[in-house]
């Protein structure tokens, strides 16, 4: 397709190891390094938020309720984003929910990507009922639209934190076994799982040590965009009063206490609904960066 | 053509089962006893208790609860508000065409701004355009639509004062329902500006709720135009001589729609889900809201008929869509 053809040096020796060559492709993705940059130094928040925070997000301070941010009138530098509705520093808040937001995104990707990818391996290598009950399973849950679904579970387990994790992790759960399942039926064909099989692999060396390693790629993107899908319906249960309870200062939560508040003080309905876009573009950014890195057809 | 209809007919009755198995398991995995949940606080004496567990057949086993319950299904008996005592499916569908008229708002907001800002960046790839209306679109399928109906209260209803709150229409207008849908039945209304009214409460909530998938299909017409683009019909059609416009417009949009409609059918469904948290935000009176008052409610009759009707609704939308997509494109007729 390409109209210009140019003369590559031809390389001599060994081939770049794998992650050189996927460094390559994926540092050329402005964004998506941006987006990298962004999650490290939220990371870093996260961790080091005790240390960072100026105020504890959990005392309230009786002097200063709906102080605005340092820049406006009225505003403190002790407070520098302002306080909520009684009293407490906003920019500790916004710190340490990054610890709920990250914990809830690793648990919700973590436990999806491991059920997604077993059952979606069953259900490729098994075929048969175990297959059509799996799949037809997967079916009915993405029939629900996700949040109706992670409100369904919450109502039967009850609003909180680790509840909201689960419920969201069974809505994404549908997607990992998908795409395994799909990848698994490709590779299966393929002459090397033959000749591993002929040599006297059993179904689990073939299942985890020879098929899954090449179905990874499609994993690993899907992994990192479903972060994004996870902070925001864990933020929405939150905002809907059925994640994480206050007073701990979960984003979404925060963003439902100050729902009031929004035409008298702006600052306590911005800052954490800033918090939630910043967080879920960084993890969309590294997403489609790891995406075009991975995926061989896009290679130039 | 009709058995492509017939198997994809056939292939939601296990999706509708296990639908239904999830709405009548919603009630009895909540723990505690069903009926002393809904009794509250104030408590309920033995022998109405055990009244009530019989009214409600909870002492028959398990299995045969959900065989009868999906008796009172098949025959559109969705149970009892626990407490406004009114049938479920009417509430259901009294409140629907509230959500409806949202809905086909929203995507007409997304279709109509998400096309051609696709098409714009396609053809101008690579240039500010370009850049800038995939930097948007990114914002907004990453934007937390709950936090951007806010915003946008903030903006327009406090900075501004040009938009109200909350609500369809204004309290002191009443207009008679006709059609459930406010628009219609504003503008047959005598009451002076009862059709402005109710456009102004339903600019806010459909910018929230199209947002997502203006973002999603402005991207998908820009990848499914680019991949078009590069035809060799098109080089030919323009080697023609024939209009940059025309050639874009008529010859390269006609191909490139056709993944677009799988995804516009595709959001469909996951607006019904963004409806729950705009119709909070707005206090829009239709069935999302209605569902997210059930749980704080307690009403599980209700919750347990919202989650079974929009799951429904999703099931049909998106059947509705896999055979238009049949009818539109004949390769996906004749596979299988």
């Amino acid at each position: 397709m390409t109209a210009e053809v140019e003369t590559v040096p031809v390389a001599v020796g060994a081939p770049p190891h794998p992650l050189v060559e996927f460094w390559h492709y994926f540092s050329q993705n402005k964004g998506a390094l941006g987006g990298l940059l962004t999650i490290l130094t939220l990371v870093l928040l996260a961790v080091f938020a005790d240390v960072i925070s100026p105020h504890s997000p959990i005392l309230n301070h009786d002097d200063a309720f709906l102080k605005p941010p340092a820049w406006q009138e009225g505003g403190s530098w002790t407070y520098p984003l302002g306080t909520d509705p009684i009293g407490r520093d906003l920019l500790s808040r916004l710190i340490h929910g990054t610890r709920y937001s990250l914990f809830m995104g690793t648990v919700v990707v973590s436990l999806s990507l491991f059920a997604g990818t077993f059952l979606g391996l069953v259900a490729g290598f098994l075929r048969g009922v175990p297959e059509i009950a799996i799949m037809r399973l997967m079916d009915t849950l993405l029939t629900l639209p996700s949040l109706l679904l992670a409100i369904v579970i919450v109502a039967i387990l009850g609003p909180g934190l680790i509840n909201a994790v689960f419920a969201v992790a069974i809505t994404t759960l549908p997607y990992y076994v998908r795409i395994t399942r799909a990848a698994v039926i490709t590779e299966r064909a393929k002459d090397y799982v033959t000749a591993s099989q002929v040599a006297g692999a059993g179904m689990f060396r073939l299942m985890f040590s020879t098929v899954l390693p090449n179905c990874m790629a499609p994993l690993i993107v899907q992994a990192t965009l479903g972060f994004s899908t996870a902070i925001l319906d864990a933020a929405a249960l939150g905002f809907l009063g059925l994640g994480v309870q206050p007073p701990l200062p979960e984003w979404g939560t925060m963003l439902a206490d100050s729902r009031e508040f929004v035409l008298r003080a702006w600052w306590v309905v911005t800052f954490p609904g800033v918090a939630i876009l910043v967080t879920v573009m960084a993890f969309n950014l590294l997403g489609d960066g790891l995406r075009d890195a991975l995926d061989p057809k896009l290679k130039r | 053509m009709l058995r492509f209809v017939l198997t994809r007919v056939s292939l939601i009755i296990p999706t509708f089962l296990g639908v239904t198995l999830l709405a009548f398991l919603l009630v009895h995995l909540i723990p505690g006893d069903p009926i002393e949940t809904m009794a509250g606080e104030h408590g309920i004496d033995p022998a109405r208790h055990a009244q009530l567990r019989a009214e409600y057949g909870f002492d028959k086993p398990l299995l045969v609860q959900y065989g009868i319950y999906i008796g009172h299904v098949l025959r559109g008996d969705l149970g009892i508000s626990a407490i406004t005592h009114q049938r479920v499916t009417e509430e259901f569908f009294s409140l629907f065409p509230a959500t409806v008229e949202l809905t086909i708002c929203a995507m007409l907001f997304a279709v109509l701004l998400g096309l051609p800002a696709g098409i714009i960046a396609a053809v101008r790839r690579n240039t500010i355009f370009d850049h800038g209306i995939m930097g948007i679109s990114l914002t907004g399928y990453s934007m937390p639509i709950f936090w951007w109906g806010l915003l946008l209260i903030l903006l327009f209803s406090g900075v501004l004062g040009w938009t109200p709150v909350s609500g369809r229409v204004d309290a002191a207008i009443f207009v008679d329902t006709h059609t459930g849908f406010l628009l219609i039945d504003s503008l047959l209304s005598d009451e002076d500006g009862a059709f402005r009214s109710a456009v102004s409460h339903l600019i806010l909530p459909t910018i929230v709720l199209g947002t997502v998938p203006l973002a999603i299909i402005a991207r998908m017409t820009r990848s499914a135009m680019l991949e078009v683009l590069g035809e060799d019909y098109i080089r030919t059609a323009r080697a023609k001589g024939l209009s940059p416009v025309w050639v874009v417009c008529v010859h390269a949009l006609r191909n490139a729609l056709i993944p677009v409609i799988t995804v516009i059918g595709l959001q469909m469904g996951s607006l019904f889900a963004g409806a729950i948290l705009t119709e909070t935000i707005f206090s829009w009176p239709g069935v999302g809201h209605w569902v997210v008052e059930a749980i704080n409610r307690r009403d599980y009759p209700v919750l347990q008929g919202g989650v079974l009707m929009l799951g429904s609704v999703v099931m049909l939308v998106n059947l509705i869509v896999d055979l238009l997509y049949g009818v539109v494109n004949p390769r996906i007729r004749h596979t299988r």
